[in-house]
């Protein structure tokens, strides 16, 4: 068995950050959709203060962070729906609003000073309990059922909230839900991430997504991929190299994101030279019989246009050279 | 056909089955009403062109009947029922004036027209063959096949369009709102757009089209309504006199309505005109 195993903690820390890897990408997926990727940030801080009230009253941080969390998740798609605050202003409410009043709680608690929240903020290893283990098991399994069911209409309201309401879905209720499944997501991903990082766990692997794939089920499906895989690969290399899991966990999600990204970007710039698009070519769109003639060239149809050979592809056309 | 409460009221009940009945309606934005005292009328089948120059009000008449704007006077109706009510979910189409689609994760032309088959989808279960089917069926009827797998952001803006009505097919509605479906839309797709709503109008489909320009639907569109000012300045057959006396005086709008009613707005390819020409106008 491998040593890493055999530490109790260990095994309850790969288990979360398999749970975190799952839930975090899948509610991620519709906030980068909706371009709210950093509400997740503010309602880490807003859990905050939730985990310095239940210090201060001596309760289990894990409900009072998902009370407060949750509340501040409805307030804020409440306040957004009215539309008469901006969302960047609420969004700062919320935000310094937590923060400010987790450090204060938490330096009126007894046994409290500022210390006692760097593993909330920044996640460690060593601190998922088994019944954090149990309650962090139910409420990701909560999540991700949930996201399952509604996959469909959190897609059609994040895509296009106008259409959505138009044809009858149920908006608000709706971004209430997804408000609340990411509320849950943080404070499960609190102990292994946490508060501060979560929100990249959320939107770095669905950049990655973004970056390479062409429809949203594979760009979900890789996006989970990616978030269990540097999540495992986190904790255990936080383990060995005794760094705190969370930022251990979100450089490897930065470095593949980097490494992705130039690999693209070099792909890309090989593409281009190799497929010169046609500039400005709305207009007329070839067909047989569109009056230009067709030349076959390999396994497609060039039309000759202007004195090239232009070739449709994925809803332009490509300059094949000169006719 | 169930009786409504209103056919019983009206004496029209002998006219064909009533799609939209405004009486009274203003509509507008946070008690602010930018359409004023609208009686709108229109049965099952026809073709409306809403005209009218930008900032007319047309659009925010059309966002009225979707629920989109608030009706703030009046009454309104919907095929027979309460704008937004549950009953009419799935049964109205929507193409939203739009240039492009997607967000930030990309999403093929089949994963987009398949939310637009949602309003008939029950919340629990698996989607139903018929529902798969159906999605087929609206891309297939915008001739957006071949691009069925494609993200939808690659497309050029006059397939993303199609794919926006195709959204607006999947749910089979018998009424379709279209929020100038060809502006800025490149000739072919102008083709593939007037196809589309010739073949819904053979169907039973009754529309009501916002545009500027009538060039594309020449053939097709039964009525036209123009809006100026918050309010209904004229409505009759399209090549009514009255038509074009009020488009004219809409002003430097860029309007297409041309003093010879079918003049074909169509600048690079005039062989394409017969195909326009091909139904009369309709009769009402």
């Amino acid at each position: 068995m491998l040593e890493i195993l055999q530490y109790d903690f260990m095994r309850h820390a790969l288990l979360a950050s398999l749970l975190v890897g799952l839930a975090a990408p899948v509610v991620g997926i519709f906030l980068v959709q909706r371009r709210l990727a950093l509400i997740g940030d503010g309602m880490g801080h807003v859990a905050l203060a939730g985990v310095a009230l239940g210090i201060l009253t001596d309760q289990q941080p894990v409900w009072t962070a998902l009370l407060a969390a949750v509340v501040g998740a409805i307030a804020i798609e409440l306040v957004r729906a009215r539309g008469r605050t901006s969302g960047d202003i609420a969004l700062a409410v919320l935000f310094y609003g937590g923060i400010a009043g987790g450090v204060v709680l938490i330096s009126l608690s007894p046994s409290g000073t500022p210390a006692n929240l760097n593993a909330y903020l920044f996640g460690a290893i060593t601190t998922t309990s088994t019944t954090d283990l149990v309650t962090f098991a139910a409420l990701a399994g909560a999540v991700l059922v949930t996201a399952a069911v509604l996959a469909p209409r959190l897609f059609a309201v994040s895509n296009d909230p106008e259409y959505a309401r138009a044809v009858g879905l149920p908006v608000l209720p709706l971004n209430l839900t997804l408000a609340v499944l990411t509320a849950v997501t943080v404070v499960v991903s609190m102990r292994i991430v946490g508060l501060l990082l979560i929100s990249a766990l959320m939107i770095l692997p669905n950049a990655i997504s973004q970056l390479v794939c062409h429809s949203f089920r594979t760009s979900l499906l890789l996006a989970v991929a990616t978030g269990v895989v540097v999540s495992v690969a986190g904790v255990t290399t936080s383990f060995y190299a005794s760094t705190p899991s969370g930022g251990t966990i979100v450089l490897f999600a930065v470095g593949v994101f980097v490494v992705v990204a130039l690999v693209v970007a070099a792909r890309d710039a090989l593409a281009r030279r190799r497929h010169a698009q046609v500039e400005g070519h709305a207009e007329h769109e070839h067909h047989p019989g569109c009056g230009h003639p067709a030349v076959v060239h390999d396994d497609h149809v060039d039309y000759l246009h202007g004195g090239h050979r232009h070739a449709q592809h994925a809803g332009h056309y490509d300059e094949h050279g000169p006719a | 056909m169930p009786v409504t409460e209103h056919q019983r009221v009206d004496p029209s009940g002998t006219s064909p089955e009533v799609v939209v009945r405004l009486s009274g309606v203003s509509v507008g934005y946070d008690e602010r009403a930018v359409v004023r005292d609208v009686d709108l009328t229109v049965a099952k089948g026809e073709v409306v062109a809403v005209l009218g120059a930008n900032g007319s009000g047309k659009t925010t008449l059309m966002r009225g009947l979707l629920g989109l704007a608030t009706v703030l006077a009046g009454e309104a109706e919907v095929l027979g029922d309460a704008i937004g009510s549950r009953r009419t979910r799935g049964r109205v189409g929507y193409v939203p004036q739009r240039q492009t689609v997607g967000g930030t994760i990309p999403s093929t032309v089949r994963e987009v027209v398949a939310s637009g088959r949602l309003p008939r989808r029950p919340l629990l279960g698996r989607r139903r063959a018929a529902d798969r089917e159906a999605v087929q069926r609206a891309i297939t009827a915008v001739d957006l096949e071949p691009w069925a797998d494609t993200d939808i952001a690659q497309l050029s803006g006059g397939q993303q369009r199609r794919a926006l009505i195709a959204r607006a097919l999947a749910s089979e509605p018998e009424v379709m709102i279209m929020d100038e479906p060809t502006a800025g839309v490149d000739l072919a797709s102008q083709n593939a757009l007037a196809a589309t709503i010739r073949r819904l109008v053979e169907r039973g489909v009754t529309l009501l089209v916002v545009t500027h320009e009538i060039g594309p639907l020449e053939g097709v569109v039964t009525r036209a309504v123009v809006v100026r000012d918050g309010r209904i300045a004229h409505d009759g057959p399209l090549h009514h006199e009255g038509t074009h006396a009020h488009l004219r005086s809409g002003g430097d709008v860029g309007m297409d309505v041309h003093d010879d009613a079918h003049h074909v707005h169509d600048p690079l390819d005039p062989e394409q005109a017969p195909g326009w020409l091909e139904h009369p106008i309709g009769e009402r």
